[in-house]
């Protein structure tokens, strides 16, 4: 129930983020200055959850599974950053961005009030909803939309990240049942 | 008998040459954008493989059968000796969608 409903609610958002953008932008895609705050955003939700789940974990798999989140997001969006200053792009907040966090804060909310086996759980269902939201999200909108060169090869390099992630995430949901 | 001692060493020469494993190999192994080249590699028993990790992220190179468990810190690279001949299919365990395949002759 709990996890279908998160899926619901991401797929709810995934949906309706093109229209959140044709509102925000008034043109079908989003700027590279939006697609950089998206996929920055994106990578700063991941290392909440991480750094929540790294308090609140009981199993030894799901810690371990947050560790190896915090580390590659935070080099993902290190190098995000790196990319935003040569090419002299200032990230721009949107609604997508604004969507994107406001579901994640909801969700961290939701999980505090969790805690042992329900908590690892609900967090790595999570883990497998958003990556699978994101990778969508990067493959159909993102990377199509993204003008410059190396930000387009910069999120397919993402994208990879993100798969893997959804992949380790269902190992470890697997390891949980 | 300078002669006959000469070949008497160029005899053991040449049969060392059949008998011990020719010159064992390094093979390197690259990992670059969460692709791991080459994807599919023949070696030999007693070939060194270098993992060269060419990435800002951690990559291990964790065969499915166990014989090896490598780990790769970011812009890191490690030697592994192979001591086993078969069909190693390998992965990442962090990022499981990085595949290849390593075959290791006797």
């Amino acid at each position: 129930m709990f996890i279908r409903r998160s899926a619901a609610i991401a797929a709810a958002i995934l949906l309706s983020s093109p229209a959140l953008l044709q509102g925000a932008s008034a043109a079908d895609k989003p700027t590279d200055p939006q697609i950089a705050h998206i996929a920055y955003t994106a990578g700063v939700i991941d290392i909440n959850a991480a750094k929540q789940a790294q308090k609140k974990a009981k199993s030894k798999g799901v810690k371990a599974f947050a560790e190896d989140m915090l580390r590659d997001h935070e080099a993902v969006n290190k190098q995000a950053l790196a990319l935003v200053k040569k090419l002299n792009v200032t990230p721009e907040d949107n609604a997508t961005s604004k969507a994107l966090s406001k579901q994640a804060s909801d969700k961290l909310a939701e999980l505090d009030k969790l805690s042992g086996a329900a908590f690892d759980k609900a967090y790595v269902a999570n883990e497998v909803a958003y990556h699978k939201q994101v990778n969508g999200a990067l493959a159909t909108q993102l990377i199509p939309s993204a003008g410059n060169a190396e930000l387009k090869s910069f999120l397919q390099t993402g994208l990879k990240i993100f798969q893997g992630h959804q992949q380790h995430a269902e190992h470890v949901a697997a390891e949980l049942k | 008998m300078m002669s006959g001692r000469l070949t008497s060493l160029a005899i053991a020469l040449a049969v060392a040459a059949m008998v011990a494993p020719a010159h064992a190999a390094t093979i390197e192994i690259t990992m670059e954008n969460l692709v791991i080249s080459p994807a599919e590699i023949s070696a030999r028993v007693g070939d060194t493989i270098n993992w060269i990790n060419k990435d800002v992220f951690a990559h291990t190179a964790t065969a499915k059968n166990g014989d090896f468990d490598v780990m790769l810190p970011p812009k890191k690279s490690a030697t592994s000796i192979l001591k086993k001949a078969g069909t190693i299919e390998y992965y990442c365990r962090y990022h499981p969608n990085m595949k290849a395949m390593l075959k290791v002759e006797p």
